[in-house]
């Protein structure tokens, strides 16, 4: 019989998980409805700040060169996607239908969702992919997958909690020697 | 992956009492389900109840609840309370070039493991439950 672990205090960030009352959003909800829609390049400031503060990096070029990909693409499978609550854009999910990619049949690909840190806990990423997967269906595909850093824990828990399982492929990598 | 006893113990009974949280259930009721030992249990749930997980309800139709956040609360959470999920230190016949390797190659899936049971949390847990009930009907 194994024996049980000798009694340590509970961590502090476990005893933050303890209280059986849910974290409160970090701002009041606002009373606008929230809208799920296409991206407008009005929108663009606000999804690159929400970027830049979640990963550190301003990449305006590279958001610039998304937009003008990904924006007004349904017809080629691409999705880019706000969630806005009365005129603040307050997030943004991105992804596509790939065809055949790694031997699998065509299926959609979330690459990128994020809230402002101050806007979550109120739904919105959930809506988000809901309105993706959407659009995947209606485009005849019946699966989602995405890929994230195994210690992105927050996003990675997410997609988990809307019932995401880990897939069938392995992601690879390697170190090009220059 | 391998868990020891009582940590599944622990999670099956978090588990239970999580999906019934305004309910308390019994040592014997849970023991019964997962057809183990009260006592063995009992132990489980005294360690959960040490760290503040699971509450005691003493006298007359007792047991214990759920006073946790299951949607914070993650299965490495519980886990950790029982097994020992640190990365395995390279003693030994690991200090040879072979060893290290294998313990790279090894420590890629011990890697993906603590990853998955950090992002699955008892509320995560109870919907994957639910989804694969309804899947099998």
């Amino acid at each position: 019989m194994s024996k049980i672990a000798v009694p340590r205090v509970p961590s502090k960030r476990l005893k933050s998980k303890l209280s059986a009352t849910p974290p409160a959003p970090s701002t009041e909800p606002s009373a606008a409805a929230l809208k799920i829609r296409p991206v407008r390049r009005a929108d663009l400031d606000a999804v690159i700040e929400i970027d830049t503060m979640v990963t550190g990096l301003e990449k305006r070029a590279y958001w610039n060169s998304l937009y003008r990909r990904y924006a007004d693409a349904v017809a080629t499978g691409q999705h880019f996607l706000v969630a806005v609550r009365g005129d603040e854009t307050i997030g943004f999910v991105i992804g596509e239908v790939r065809d055949w990619e790694f031997g699998a049949p065509p299926c959609g690909w979330v690459f990128a969702i994020d809230v402002h840190p101050q806007a979550r806990l109120s739904g919105a990423a959930t809506q988000l992919l809901k309105a993706i997967c959407d659009n995947f269906r209606k485009a005849g595909v019946s699966k989602v997958r995405t890929m994230l850093a195994r210690d992105n824990t927050l996003i990675l828990s997410f997609f988990r909690s809307q019932g995401m399982m880990i897939g069938p492929f392995i992601p690879l990598e390697l170190d090009l020697e220059p | 992956m391998k868990l020891q006893q009582n940590t599944r113990l622990a999670l099956y009974s978090l588990l239970e009492f999580a999906a019934a949280p305004e309910r308390q259930i019994s040592a014997a009721e849970i023991a019964q389900k997962y057809a183990v030992s009260s006592h063995h249990l009992a132990k489980v749930l005294a360690e959960l109840s040490r760290v503040g997980m699971v509450q005691s309800v003493r006298g007359v139709g007792g047991g214990y609840r759920f006073v946790g956040n299951a949607r914070r609360l993650t299965l490495m959470d519980v886990i950790s309370r029982f097994e020992d999920v640190l990365p395995a230190e390279n003693v030994g016949s690991q200090q040879t070039p072979v060893g290290h390797a294998l313990a790279s190659v090894l420590s890629e899936i011990d890697e993906i493991a603590r990853a998955s049971m950090s992002s699955i949390t008892l509320a995560t847990m109870l919907r994957i439950t639910e989804r694969q009930q309804q899947g099998s009907r």
